[in-house]
């Protein structure tokens, strides 16, 4: 089975192309990039797909997603959370290990790896937990459950607090050359914080996390990456301090990678307005200075990666007093087209977006994805930059429904996802 | 003037003609529980729930009194766990709530921002008691009222709140009243305890006391709460009290007509000394009476809300 993409605006940053051409792909594989497609057209068994007025990347990669598959699966299922990926043009995702079970040991890799493949509609790539039951007290058996198939290690949702065990996690994954991803955090100094520090938290009773909880543990991870030599991955920085700190780190050398998320480069804290509990999430919205240090982070460079952190819950957990609100929002169905909100802004090109979507995460986690070049998986995202419409969460394919982006005015709309080969999402 | 809120949830919203409105109207009230009758039959046939998650006396003793002053059918629904222990949600206790025919809700919660919960699931209308470090506004009402009893206008007025600024909801209520009536403010007690955030016109922040003293119209000593773990934040009473405890002598700085407050229950030896607490100056118990009429006031027109709008 062949399918041909045609009189797309193709956009693959690893290969520096942004014009137009024709994308053929042959069963799994991207085949050709065929200029005169008169003669391959009146072949029966090809499929066409025209994408005139469309862009066509390489299929969009998160690799920060809850999946919540094990244990609670009245928040998201590998099924809907990959469903939900699949209309937000993402192909791959990683999933984060704070699962019940957590992803603390090979079986449970194994169980999540299963089910992707027998009900998951994208590729899903776990991420082990660094520690036994991410208690923060044993390394996990990262070893195994890398031969399982974990691309990383994290200590997502709870930060590893001691600073010799995290070192020695960093040591000890260089067997398998992997990453280590980090929620950087020092809990003592969140202090059971609920939102962001600062005049907002202060009138609203509301206990805060200041910047510096986040500050001080990039720069103990930094540290400990240049003491260990180990790939470090650093999600979703959320002040200005943290974006300078990583920018100084490049500088030096140390092999240092960032991510943003949506939420965290649009939304200031202004926006729990009245404990509006779709704003609560770790770490929590910051400052409108914060936000702009987050935009020049991703212009020059410093931030790598745009995730999304994608966390469903369900309504009744969200729908409670502040303090006892879960953190987290969905991101998957939102991230496009916010991020393409970035280009509007001329905070990024469109180049630089997909860039962050594409090629920089799948270079994170050791993977081949993320490029149209010939001869590899067919993972392709085909999207309408000018489709224009308002956010509704009732339209999400996620369970959750947790979005502070409610009603957004937004453009960018994903018209086909692509999955080695397969269309498995069409709009 | 009419009033134009169906719920009374933070002194933040409210504008100063809407806070004069209230004290004006409490004036009124105070004239009916200065009668050998107290009673009027304002609020017959309308059900007020009491609504507490948190252990509380005077609040809730004064807010009974006075509905039961304007003929409330009154529900007390006490609860000193939250939710979360007993295991229903509050949006399930509003929505139970007003299927029992609650018209008022006067609610007391541990967490910020609760009322705001009850008040999305309910058409009740809801007036806030106190809701964790958030705000609690008919305390404030009643400072504003008694300081305006005491001193005739809160204009220009310099005004000190002394203690955990951090974790009261007093503090935050007042800051709010005291502002948009036009006094000068003043925030006292240790670094950990008054974060800089709190700093904005008008606003100022002293680790000082006799400073801060300076020019004082009206000292609002707070509570420590030890309940909020006020301990946390500095090593002992006993150095809290040497360095933001009032006493006589540190009151002699202050101006000779100073007027002193405190939304007890009062630590004695901790935040004053008895001297202090018991001297000409204390409207202390000016206060709790002035708590009845204030609370009339805010659920009275509460009702003439409902009546207008319903």
């Amino acid at each position: 089975m062949k399918t041909l993409i045609k009189n797309g605006k193709v956009i693959d940053p690893s290969q520096k192309i942004e014009k137009k051409m024709n994308i053929l792909i042959d069963g799994k594989i991207i085949k050709d990039y065929p200029v005169n497609i008169k003669e391959l057209e009146k072949r029966k068994d090809l499929k066409v797909i025209d994408a005139k007025g469309l862009i066509v990347v390489p299929g969009l990669i998160d690799i920060h997603v809850h999946l919540r598959e094990p244990g609670f699966e009245y928040k998201e299922t590998i099924k809907t959370g990959t469903l939900s990926a699949a209309a937000g043009g993402f192909t791959s995702i990683a999933c984060m290990p704070n699962t019940n079970p957590i992803n603390d040991n090979a079986s449970v890799t194994d169980y999540i790896l299963l089910k992707a493949r027998t009900e998951g509609i994208v590729n899903v790539l776990p991420i082990g937990a660094i520690t036994k039951s991410e208690e923060g007290s044993e390394l996990a058996e990262i070893g195994e459950m890398y031969k399982a198939g974990c691309v990383a290690i994290s200590d997502d949702g709870v930060p590893v607090t001691n600073s010799n065990l995290m070192r020695r996690a960093m040591e000890y994954v260089k067997a398998f050359n992997i990453p280590v991803i980090v929620h950087a955090e020092d809990t003592y100094l969140s202090d059971d914080g609920v939102m962001n520090e600062g005049k907002i938290s202060t009138m609203l009773g509301l206990k805060g996390i200041p910047n510096a909880s986040e500050e001080v543990m990039i720069a103990r991870d930094i540290f400990l990456s240049e003491l260990t030599g180990t790939d470090l991955h650093i999600c979703h920085v959320s002040t200005e301090g943290s974006v300078r700190v990583i920018k100084e780190a490049k500088k030096r050398g140390v092999k240092v990678t960032a991510e943003a998320t949506p939420h965290h480069f649009l939304l200031t804290d202004e926006e729990v307005g009245n404990y509006n509990t779709n704003a609560k999430m770790n770490p929590p919205l910051r400052s409108s200075k914060d936000v702009k240090a987050i935009n020049k982070g991703l212009k020059d460079g410093t931030l790598d990666v745009i995730a999304t952190d994608h966390a469903p819950h369900s309504e009744d957990e969200k729908n409670v007093e502040f303090d006892i609100a879960p953190f987290g929002i969905v991101g998957l169905e939102t991230a496009l087209p916010l991020s393409l909100k970035l280009v509007e802004d001329k905070v990024l090109t469109i180049n630089q977006v997909i860039e962050k979507l594409t090629i920089n995460p799948a270079k994170i986690v050791n993977s081949d994805k993320g490029t149209l070049k010939k001869n590899k998986i067919a993972d392709i995202t085909i999207f309408d930059p000018n489709d224009e419409y308002n956010i509704d969460k009732n339209n999400f394919y996620s369970k959750g429904k947790n979005t502070p982006f409610q009603d957004w005015k937004v453009r960018g709309k994903v018209k086909y996802t692509i999955v080695s080969g397969k269309v498995v999402y069409t709009n | 003037m009419e009033f134009k809120r169906k719920n009374i949830i933070s002194i933040a919203e409210l504008s100063a003609d809407e806070i004069l409105h209230i004290l004006d109207t409490a004036s009124s009230m105070k004239e009916v529980t200065s009668r050998n009758m107290k009673k009027v039959p304002t609020l017959k046939g309308i059900t007020v729930v009491n609504l507490f998650f948190e252990p509380s006396t005077r609040t809730r003793s004064s807010f009974e009194i006075a509905e039961k002053r304007l003929s409330a059918d009154i529900l007390n629904f006490t609860s000193s766990q939250s939710s979360v222990v007993k295991g229903e949600s509050l949006s399930d206790t509003a929505k139970n709530l007003e299927s029992m025919g609650a018209s008022i809700i006067v609610m007391r919660h541990s967490m910020s921002g609760a009322p705001w919960v009850l008040a999305r699931e309910t058409s009740a209308s809801i007036i806030n008691a106190g809701d964790g470090r958030h705000e609690h506004p008919s305390q404030s009402l009643l400072d504003l009222f008694t300081i305006r009893q005491v001193k005739g206008e809160i204009k220009n007025l310099n005004v000190l709140i002394v203690g955990d600024i951090l974790n009261s909801r007093v503090a935050r209520s007042n800051i709010h009243g005291l502002l948009k009536l036009g006094a000068k403010i003043k925030l006292v007690g240790p670094g950990s305890l008054v974060p800089d955030y709190f700093e904005q016109p008008g606003v100022k922040i002293f680790y000082n006391l006799e400073k801060a003293l300076e020019n004082a119209d009206v000292i609002i000593m707070l509570r420590v709460q030890k309940e909020r773990k006020s301990l946390e934040y500095f090593p002992s009473i006993r150095e809290y009290s040497r360095f933001y405890g009032l006493t006589g002598e540190k009151l002699k700085i202050a101006k000779n007509d100073v007027t002193i407050m405190h939304p007890g229950p009062i630590n004695r030896g901790v935040e004053m000394t008895s001297e202090v607490a018991d001297d000409s100056r204390s409207v202390i118990l000016d206060q709790v009476t002035n708590g009845i009429a204030v609370r009339m006031a805010m659920l009275y027109l509460s009702a003439s809300w409902r009546s207008n709008n319903l």
